[in-house]
Formats: C-alpha cells, sequence, structure tokens
C-alpha cells in the first residue's frame, strides 16, 4: 500500500463509517431505531436558530479547549490537566468579578478584566503541570489528573464555603452575577454571546498561524516530533514546552472565563462541563491539525446539543453523543494505526 | 411642525406604554389544548422527588383533558454538563411546551431568567417563593407560579413515628444541602419528636438525641457530595437506630433493610414518593410524600381557561384524610410501625388537624437566641425562612 493522500481520506470515511456502524448497533441493542435518533439530533441541532445558537454556545469554549490543546500537542505533550486549567480560569474569573461588581466601575472593563483573570489563572495551572513535568520528572498526565481533582476539589471549597450564597450551600453555584455582568447577548437569541465567537474564532486562527506560519511554531513542532535532535540542533527544548504549557493554560482559561461570564453567568461545581477531555477528543480525532479543528469541535458541539433531543423525544439516554464521539476517535485512531502497520509492511516488503 | 414633534412625543409615549402593559401581562389563555413541560432535577423514576413531579403530571393527563406531557429529566450540571436549565426549558418548548414547570428550588435561577425571556410561555417554579408578596425574594413575574405543599407538618409525623420506635432514643437525619427549606423540614420532624418523646412516651427530652449530617445536595453526586449510604451507615453504627431521610433518594432505606438482615435492628424513614417505603419492607416506618397532582391541575386549567395569576401557594392536607389524592397536597403513607406508634401517629394527626401547633413558643434557635417567646405563634415567614435549626438539634445550622 502506498501513503497517498487517496488512501488517508479512505481510511478516515473508513472510520466514520466503523463509528455510525457501532453506534447503529449498540442503539439496535437498547431496543431504540437509530434512523430516528439520527434524525433528531440532527433536527435538534440545526432545526431552528435556538439551537443552532445553543450549538455555537457550546462551540466556543469547545473551540477554545482544542486550540489550546493543539499547542501541546504540538510539542507532544498530553495535557490531561486542561480540565483543571479551564476551572482555575473559571475561578480566578469569578474571584475578578467579585472582587470588582460593587466597584462601579463600567461593566465592560469589569468583563474585561475577569476574562484577563480567568486567562492568568488556566495559565498559572497549566505551568504547574509543566513545572512537575519539566523540574519534577512527574509524567504530564499523572501530573495534570492530580491537578485537575486538586482544581475541583478548589471549585467545590469555594462554592460550599467562602463564596456561598447567602445561608445556602448550593450545587447550583454561587449568586448569580447581576446582568449587567452578563457577556452582552445577541438580538434574538437567549444566550449567544458574540463577543465570545469573535475570541473564539481569533483563537483558532492565531493558533493555526502560530503553528503553521512562524518560527517558533517550527521550533514548537520541532520540539514535539524528537525532544532530543531538537536540543542538540539549539533549540531549548524545556523553555518550549513550558511556553506551551503556558499558552494551552491561556486558551483553558479563556474558556473558564467564557463559562462564568457568558453561559452559567456564576461559578457551578461542574464549570468545566467536561470541555477539556472533549477538546482532547476533537483534537486526536483532527490528527492535531488546526486548520479542521473548528468544524469537527462544530459537529461535536452540534452532537452534544441535539442529543438532549433523545431524553425528550425518544426516552433513549443523551450519552448517545458520548458514545458516538468516542467510537470516532477510536476507530480513527484505529484506522491511522492499520494504516501505518500496512505502510511499514510495504515498505519491507519492496 | 410643533404639532407633528407633539403628536410623535405622544405616539412615542403611547407605544411604551403599550409595550409595557404586554411585557407585564400574563400569557393569552392556551386554549382547550396544552402541552406541558416538565423539567426535573433527577432521574423521572428516582422513587423521590422528581417521580413524585412526574407523578404529580400523570395525574393531570388523566384530570385534564386536552393535555399533553412532554419531559426532560437529570436536568443539572453533573449530568448535563455543558447545558443550561432554561436551555432545556426551552428545549420542551420546541415540542410544542406552553406551560414549562421547574420542578426544583435548584433551578432557580435559570427559571427567573427563562421565565423573564419567555413570557409568552406559564412557568411554575415548585418549592420557590418569588411569587410570594409577603416573602423575602418577591420578584413579580406575571407568568410564574410558586407550588409548595406544607411537608412541614409530614415531617413531624415522620417524627413521631421515629420517636415511638427507636430504642436508643437517637434520631438520624440524613440531610441534602443546607437552605431555608431544608433547616425548616429538618427542624419540623425534630419538634415531632420530640413532642411525642415528652408526651406520649414522658420521657426527658435532654435524653432524646436529634442529629442533622448533610450530605450537600438532594442526592449523591459521586466526588462532589457525601455519599448518602456511608452518612446512613456512620448513623447506625453510631447507636442511632432510626434515620429520617431528607434526600430525594432511598439510601437511608437500603441501608437499614442491609443492617436488619444482618441482625442489627434499625428503620428508616424516606421522604418525596408514596411508594418510596416498598423498597424497605420492614425497615421503613412510613413515608411523608408530596402530592403534586391537585395544585398542577389548578394551575394547568388556569393557564388553559384564562385565569392565571402570578401567586405563591404554600398548600397543606386535607385533615380529613391527609392520604386523599384529589385533595391532600401532603401525606404519610404508613409502614412498618407497631401498633403504639402507629396509634401515635393517628392521634397526632388528629391532634395536628384539630390546630395543635407545634411551631410556638418558647422555642430557641440552635445557638441559644430566642426564635419564639412564650405562647409566640410562628409566622409562616418565620417558618419558611427559618435561619438556623432549632436548640436540641445537633449538626450545622449554616455551611460553614
Amino acid at each position: 500500500m502506498r501513503d497517498t493522500r487517496t488512501n488517508r481520506i479512505l481510511f478516515q470515511i473508513g472510520a466514520i463509517l466503523f463509528a455510525l456502524i457501532v453506534t447503529t448497533l449498540v442503539l439496535s441493542l437498547a431496543g431504540a431505531q437509530p434512523f430516528a435518533a439520527y434524525k433528531y439530533i440532527m433536527l435538534g441541532a440545526v432545526g431552528s436558530w435556538d439551537v443552532v445558537s445553543n450549538v455555537l454556545v457550546s462551540w466556543v469554549p469547545l473551540l477554545l479547549a482544542t486550540s489550546g490543546l493543539l499547542v501541546t500537542f504540538t510539542v507532544g505533550l498530553w495535557n490531561i490537566g486542561i480540565e483543571g486549567q479551564i476551572t482555575l480560569g473559571a475561578i480566578f474569573t469569578t474571584w475578578a468579578m467579585r472582587l470588582l461588581q460593587d466597584s462601579g466601575w463600567n461593566p465592560s472593563l469589569i468583563l474585561v478584566i475577569a476574562v484577563l483573570a480567568g486567562m492568568l489563572g488556566g495559565t498559572l495551572w497549566a505551568l504547574l503541570a509543566g513545572a512537575l513535568k519539566t523540574f519534577g520528572g512527574v509524567n504530564e498526565i499523572f501530573g495534570g489528573l492530580g491537578l485537575n481533582f486538586v482544581a475541583t476539589a478548589l471549585n467545590i471549597w469555594l462554592i460550599f464555603g467562602p463564596w456561598k450564597r447567602p445561608g445556602v450551600a448550593s450545587m447550583s453555584g454561587t449568586l448569580p452575577f447581576d446582568r449587567s455582568l452578563w457577556m452582552p447577548i445577541a438580538a434574538g437569541s437567549s444566550r449567544l454571546t458574540p463577543a465570545t465567537l469573535v475570541i473564539a474564532i481569533v483563537g483558532i486562527i492565531a493558533v493555526y498561524a502560530t503553528i503553521e506560519g512562524t518560527y517558533f511554531g517550527l521550533k514548537l513542532k520541532a520540539v514535539g516530533r524528537n525532544p532530543k535532535s531538537a536540543y542538540i540542533l539549539g533549540i531549548p527544548t524545556w523553555q518550549h514546552m513550558m511556553a506551551s504549557f503556558a499558552i494551552c493554560g491561556v486558551f483553558a482559561g479563556l474558556a473558564g472565563a467564557v463559562q462564568v461570564t457568558a453561559v452559567y453567568h456564576r461559578l457551578i461545581p461542574s464549570i468545566s462541563s467536561g470541555y477539556g477531555y472533549l477538546g482532547l477528543m476533537v483534537a486526536m480525532l483532527v490528527g492535531y491539525k488546526a486548520s479542521l479543528a473548528a468544524p469537527v469541535a462544530l459537529f461535536f458541539a452540534a452532537l452534544n446539543v441535539g442529543s438532549i433531543q433523545l431524553p425528550i423525544i425518544l426516552k433513549l439516554d443523551s450519552s448517545l453523543a458520548g458514545v458516538l464521539q468516542g467510537t470516532l476517535v477510536l476507530f480513527v485512531i484505529l484506522g491511522q494505526g492499520v494504516r501505518t502497520k500496512l505502510l511499514k509492511k510495504t515498505k519491507v516488503s519492496s | 411642525m410643533r404639532d407633528i414633534s407633539k403628536l410623535f412625543l405622544l405616539l412615542t409615549i403611547a407605544l411604551v406604554a403599550v409595550s409595557g402593559a404586554f411585557a407585564q401581562s400574563t400569557p393569552p389563555a392556551a386554549g382547550p389544548n396544552l402541552t406541558i413541560g416538565l423539567v426535573m432535577v433527577g432521574p423521572y423514576n428516582d422513587h423521590g422527588w422528581s417521580q413524585a413531579n412526574y407523578d404529580g403530571l400523570q395525574y393531570v393527563l388523566a384530570k385534564v383533558p386536552g393535555t399533553k406531557l412532554v419531559y426532560i429529566d437529570k436536568a443539572n450540571s453533573a449530568d448535563r454538563p455543558g447545558t443550561t436549565v432554561s436551555q432545556l426549558g426551552e428545549s420542551l418548548v420546541a415540542q410544542g411546551a406552553k406551560l414549562v414547570i421547574f420542578s426544583s428550588d435548584d433551578m432557580t435561577d435559570e427559571a427567573i431568567k427563562f421565565a423573564q425571556d419567555h413570557p409568552d410561555i406559564f412557568v411554575i417554579l415548585t418549592s420557590g417563593s418569588q411569587q410570594w408578596k409577603e416573602g423575602k425574594n418577591y420578584l413579580p413575574l406575571p407568568n410564574m407560579i410558586n407550588v409548595m405543599g406544607r411537608m412541614e407538618y409530614m415531617k413531624m409525623v415522620a417524627g413521631v413515628a421515629a420517636a415511638m420506635t427507636t430504642k436508643t432514643g437517637k434520631i438520624g437525619f440524613l440531610g441534602p444541602l443546607i437552605n431555608d427549606e431544608t433547616r425548616r423540614l429538618a427542624s419540623s420532624a425534630y419538634l415531632g419528636a420530640r413532642y411525642a418523646w415528652v408526651n406520649y412516651l414522658k420521657k426527658d427530652p435532654a435524653k432524646l438525641t436529634f442529629k442533622v449530617t448533610w450530605i450537600g445536595f438532594w442526592f449523591n453526586i459521586p466526588g462532589v457530595t457525601s455519599d448518602p449510604t456511608q452518612v446512613a451507615d456512620d448513623f447506625f453504627n453510631s447507636g442511632f437506630d432510626v434515620v429520617i431521610s431528607g434526600i430525594d433518594t432511598t439510601e437511608a432505606v437500603a441501608e437499614a433493610a442491609k443492617y436488619t438482615a444482618q441482625g442489627k435492628q434499625v428503620w428508616a424513614i424516606p421522604y418525596d414518593y408514596s411508594k418510596a417505603i416498598d423498597e424497605g419492607k420492614g425497615v421503613s416506618l412510613g413515608v411523608p410524600y408530596f402530592n403534586w397532582g391537585p395544585a398542577y391541575v389548578n394551575a394547568v386549567k388556569s393557564a388553559m381557561n384564562g385565569t392565571w395569576k402570578n401567586h405563591f401557594e404554600w398548600n397543606g392536607p386535607d385533615w380529613k384524610n391527609i392520604n386523599n389524592p384529589d385533595t391532600s397536597a401532603v401525606g404519610f403513607n404508613k409502614g412498618t410501625l407497631s401498633k403504639d406508634a402507629s396509634a401515635a401517629v393517628d392521634k397526632f394527626v388528629g391532634e395536628l388537624g384539630k390546630g395543635l401547633n407545634l411551631w410556638v413558643g418558647p422555642l430557641n434557635y440552635q445557638d441559644g437566641t430566642v426564635f419564639l417567646k412564650n405562647k409566640e405563634k410562628a409566622t409562616d415567614q418565620q417558618i419558611w425562612y427559618l435561619p438556623q435549626l432549632l436548640q436540641g438539634m445537633e449538626g450545622q445550622s449554616v455551611s460553614k
């Protein structure tokens, strides 16, 4: 087998088909009608302006998380700790808003400061994972997982403790911020905030441009391909790893800030909404290529939002979206593995 | 020219006035057909709070012709990450719902946002108090009704059943999160228990232990709340032989059944759902439950025939028969009670029906400060917004 663009695409299509077949089988085994399920997911994602705007609301933090992860993946790092970085971003944003909400300052200024604070929070938490890796020899996967738990614990402690509502500790989170401190919502929508859309789109373009079009991006790639060779060629390896952690942290923090200022308008226990893990899946699915991240993240967001129709109309569990997303990633990676093996065989035999 | 600008000014004022009137008016009558949307915080079949609400809507479907139900359950950010409750409400509107019921106090922020964003949709926020003119959080919204049952009475009954049953004099209360509602319900259970302990059993109130342990939410969320199974076990392992559950799921009963099967006789009292006692035959003393059907029927009918008016209702039991499905908003379904305990429960219900009031002074807050002076009766507001547990109860009054 030859390494051509055509067979690469064929393998990807095959993976998607396999994923669909498996999900269809799962649905059939559960006694559901698979095609009705697909239809309602689609309608639930594109059937009206309301649901489309919901998809976009979900797309923004997912795309931000994915954008950050593309940078860490470029240097060969698995930044599992992104969930915690999103959480810390949300915590720092909430902190800034709590400090400033009664200051009488212009709400736009408060929002800008809060978002910057979120970026700082995400960055610091990511640098902690990076420092553990670089100076402590802790694999970033384990370090990140540990830091995720710490971030969750910190978040819950704040919600149920120092930042609780007067007299009440509630899973529904801290007291919502005044409407004047909500990210401005687009006319005709209940929750779509144009400012965050712009942030996400600029973000992914910046990541694409940095990785594909700058010397710094080239160096990140070199470290990712072969850290030892990169080091020998004079690229300071650990500094680039730390830089990639910091950049990913900025994006994760932004995602957290968006969750607080534009989606929930308060801090809630599961403020990251799992976008970090979902972002990992998107990044893996697109083969770590920034050019494909936006549409695939949009597809994942659509699946998430559309699947809400399943319990309402078909009385099915909405976790089906997760099954489809998971199998997609599995089969695409499996497809890549099989393809690489076949290519090796061809090389050896020729 | 001046006339034209005057006319323009008048027109503008009229337009603003009309739009203002529209913004504050109730939604138009739904007519003979109404699709009802129900948003539940837990699973629709949780044998607890959510199922009681779900069954209440089944009652509506049976009693009010022309109604249809669409629902979404597990509406909480842990089970449905990335979604908001108002967004879920809108999904139901997309399925034709003209009345949406947000059936948990935990949905308050989102239900208010939804009601404000959708003035054309009728909204019921169950267990909220925003439409209570005399309440602390009054926020008039023409499209919203608050519904709640006076569960305080049935928690008192549960307290009586617990006090009449305990051999160790130690009653545990498995609490959800700490708020006004949960403080007043735990305190009601304590008042009932103390009343039976002192008046029926003629025992020293100082020898009654009543301890509240909060798990942090209405049901278990692994990694976030305390594990209710663990909390129930802690009670049973430290000499408490009756656990009154204040949470929406039935762990206390399951654990009581387990301990009893192992030879250690203990009991539990579940909550919310009339059939919740079925899970712990032999260990469940009974269940204080909500019967949402009648209140929901009234609200639904008013949305259909145009008599809807925003208000708050706190519905009591039908003292003629607290288990009447058509008239009683709350009830107590008796389970495995001794003959004496069963008689005491009946006697107590009879006394309540005749006007017995346990929210009468002298009563102190947990920290010893005076809540009600001698013979002073608590107002509805004092009960609804109870700021602390009562003196004599162990456990946290406010979250720290």
